[in-house]
């Protein structure tokens, strides 16, 4: 029952902080929604039991990537923007629509899928730091591997294309002097 | 126990904002961002089906989702730097290059 009142109140605080990255004006309350929304969800993890995603969750997303987005975001001084109008104003209502018709097709096969299992209670020692470790390291090896080669490549892109426009600038002060 | 549905049904409520979020808005910071949300409503899914069939290779799922997440993050966000400094916008309507 008490799961159930904290489902219910942590649901309406990701909906309501997502509704707000929607509407927000200004990149950084969007940012800062962003994060509320990923700490609302951190507890429903933790409500599934997933204490560990709900750990990486917070120090990674609402933590690391957040911050990296605030960073760009003030650095950029891309607060706040020309919203109204544009080229394709007529695409609002559309994407209304469009949404209200994913939610629906989503829901009904999600509900059809999701009703038909019986839930078990979790064993004793389900999605321990422990038991997530054995499986990480002796079924999902490979991934794992694969994974710590992607973060490596994706830093040295980022590093790149920095550096590449570093170099044009340099050469355009050159130019100009 | 709160049921499987009930997740579910917020995951779709989220993905469904997410979208709507890409197509409405035109700062591309926040399009990005829109594109988070929608990969955290997909994890929810992940999470809340891991418990309803008792197998935690649905959690280990979600642990990949969020390292890819990272990466994409860092490199996205070095392409909107880039792009910034070119184009002095990050108004997504100012990147139209590539329009025949």
């Amino acid at each position: 029952m008490s799961l159930m009142v904290l489902f219910v109140l942590m649901g309406a605080l990701a909906l309501a902080a997502a509704l707000g990255l929607l509407f927000a004006r200004n990149a950084v309350y969007a940012a800062l929604f962003l994060v509320l929304n990923m700490l609302a969800l951190a507890v429903l993890y933790l409500t599934l039991g997933a204490p560990f995603l709900a750990m990486v969750q917070i120090t990674v997303y609402a933590g690391a990537v957040m911050v990296l987005f605030l960073f760009v975001v003030m650095l950029l001084g891309a607060e706040t923007l020309r919203e109204e109008g544009g080229p394709i104003a007529w695409q609002r209502p559309l994407a209304a629509i469009l949404g209200g018709v994913l939610v629906g097709t989503l829901s009904y096969i999600l509900f059809v899928e999701a009703t038909t299992g019986k839930i078990l209670p979790p064993p004793e020692d389900y999605a321990t730091p422990y038991a997530l470790s054995v499986k990480l390291f002796q079924d999902y090896l490979l991934p794992f591997e694969v994974a710590s080669v992607l973060l490596l490549v994706a830093m040295l892109g980022a590093l790149v294309l920095v550096q590449i426009e570093r170099k044009r600038r340099r050469n355009d002060d050159q130019t100009s002097d | 126990m709160v049921p499987t549905s009930f997740y579910i049904f917020l995951a779709a409520l989220l993905f469904t904002i997410g979208a709507v979020a890409v197509l409405v808005r035109r700062n591309t910071l926040i399009i990005y961002m829109a594109v988070e949300l929608m990969l955290n409503s997909a994890n929810l899914a992940f999470v809340a089906f891991a418990r309803q069939f008792g197998d935690i290779s649905g959690q280990l799922f979600v642990f990949f989702v969020i390292t890819i997440a990272a990466a994409e993050v860092a490199v996205g966000l070095a392409l909107i730097v880039t792009i910034f400094h070119t184009k002095h916008s990050v108004d997504i309507d100012a990147m139209h290059e590539l329009k025949g």
